[in-house]
């Protein structure tokens, strides 16, 4: 027989231990993407001087390669004395690369905001500070979230990349598994079930999400 | 920075010589008005005379390209330092600005904010107040624009005139000295403007304002106003008492757009 039940739940406990490792990187990436991506997108409209910059900076990330910038950091920032541990190198990195993308994003939902609604904030004196987070945010957010969180589901779909640097997630766990026990079957296509459950969940509470913020009359 | 008192006898808007240029196109050229306390002024012309400018440069909304802008006394972007003048650390524009509000043509409503949050936004962040006050009197101000019941609805439950007079109530939480109304009845379906200039008239009547307005009303214009500007190509071509300008005017272009606005009712 091809497929061992006795192995798929001998090995499961250890891809359970490996999913709480992908999940969490999936988690602190986007954390970063998010967040990094909006700081980048807000420059660019603070400090118009950034935003040449700053657009060379998002295309060149955009342009290369997931799996060199993972190298990149791991490999590389040690050499200029930046050591940092596997994990947390996987993290930064797709962190970064995905801030790319999201700032690009959160662009799209600065753009659609109305010039009337910042001539108002300067009509009523309000510092930009408080445009920016009383006025443009709400605004600007609600509309991307579908767009988010598209890349929230890429983000995890592409931490097995992190196997190659040999961070113990799934794919890595799993590869372990099968060299090992010279059976792969079982523990890869475990993976690849997982992920496909935690994409539709995700994929839904996605949707769920911008329903809730949908519910609020804006325009 | 000079911390001379503006003198009571400083006009409350003063353009000096005020140009504005988009590259080769004078929009204002050498544009010299005095504006007195609690004086309304209409500024009325064809489209693209400049008239919507002047209330935008005014607002901070547009920069100029010469001469100076003085707001009681004090120029608004610039700083006096010495006999010169320097442009102003945003600090000074703020404070400067604070004395004016402005209502839009296309009411500029915060979307995502009920009527009574658009009017407690600013009075809150800008000014401080402290949040039962501020609803107090956002709550006030509705009544006053005839919207006591509508505070909890969104913008887009209202109609224009509504939304419109939320946006006035909105520019009076502030407490400005200067109120612009920059074409605020032309977005406006026509059975809604009524309501609309009714409060600007009662603003006028119970309020010590000074306002300027560009509209294209010009029977509110001659009604409301002390004093209407007609604007042409950039520049004042003519101006006085509304019963001289409509009933008596001196200059051409005066009569021809007259002519034609009334024409067309």
């Amino acid at each position: 027989m091809i497929w061992d039940w006795a192995f798929a739940f001998e090995i499961l406990p250890l891809l359970a231990q490996a999913a709480v490792v992908t999940i969490e990187a999936t988690v602190l990436g986007f954390l970063i993407a998010a967040i990094l991506g909006l700081v980048l997108a807000s420059l660019r409209i603070a400090v118009p001087a950034t935003a040449w910059p700053i657009s060379v900076l998002v295309e060149l990330i955009r342009s290369t390669p997931l799996l060199i910038q993972i190298f990149f950091v791991y490999f590389v920032f040690p050499k200029w004395g930046l050591v940092i541990d596997a994990f947390a190198a996987g993290v930064i990195a797709i962190g970064i690369h995905y801030a790319a993308y999201c700032s690009e994003v959160y662009r799209a939902g600065f753009d659609n905001i109305a010039r009337g609604q910042w001539e108002a904030s300067i009509a009523l004196n309000l510092s930009s500070w408080t445009t920016f987070r009383d006025i443009i945010i709400p605004q600007a957010i609600p509309p991307v979230v579908p767009a988010l969180g598209n890349y929230l589901v890429a983000l995890f779909k592409e931490t097995p990349l992190l196997s190659a640097i040999a961070v113990l997630e799934l794919m890595q766990t799993a590869k372990i598994i099968g060299s090992q026990t010279f059976r792969y079957t079982e523990p890869i296509t475990l993976v690849g079930a997982f992920f496909l459950v935690m994409s539709l969940v995700s994929a839904a509470g996605i949707g769920a999400l911008e329903r809730h913020l949908n519910r609020r009359p804006t325009r | 920075m000079s911390d001379a008192v503006p003198a009571p006898s400083a006009p409350m808007v003063r353009f000096d010589n005020v140009a504005k240029r988009y590259g080769a196109l004078t929009v204002l050229d050498d544009l010299c008005l005095d504006i007195a306390r609690g004086e309304k002024v209409s500024i009325i012309g064809p489209s693209g005379s400049g008239k919507t400018t002047v209330l935008r440069m005014l607002m901070t909304l547009e920069s100029i390209n010469d001469g100076v802008i003085w707001v009681e006394g004090e120029p608004l972007t610039h700083m006096q330092r010495g006999d010169r003048l320097v442009p102003a650390a945003p600090a000074h524009i703020r404070r400067i600005r604070a004395k004016i509000g402005m209502v839009f043509q296309s009411f500029n409503l915060f979307p995502h904010m009920t009527a009574l949050q658009n009017c407690i936004e600013a009075p809150m962040t800008v000014l401080g107040m402290k949040r039962s006050e501020a609803e107090a009197r956002a709550a006030d101000l509705l009544d006053m624009v005839g919207l006591a019941e509508k505070k909890g609805h969104y913008p887009s439950q209202l109609s224009g005139g509504q939304q419109q007079r939320v946006a006035i109530a909105r520019a009076c939480a502030m407490r400005p000295k200067i109120m612009l109304f920059d074409e605020v009845t032309s977005a406006l379906d026509p059975e809604l403007v009524g309501e609309v200039l009714e409060v600007i008239r009662a603003l006028g009547r119970e309020h010590d304002l000074t306002m300027l307005m560009v509209t294209h009303q010009m029977g509110f214009a001659k009604e409301f106003s002390d004093r209407v500007c007609f604007f042409y190509q950039g520049k004042i071509a003519e101006q006085g008492p509304p019963a001289e300008l409509f009933g008596a005017p001196k200059n051409e272009r005066t009569r021809q757009f007259l002519n034609a606005v009334l024409e067309a009712g």
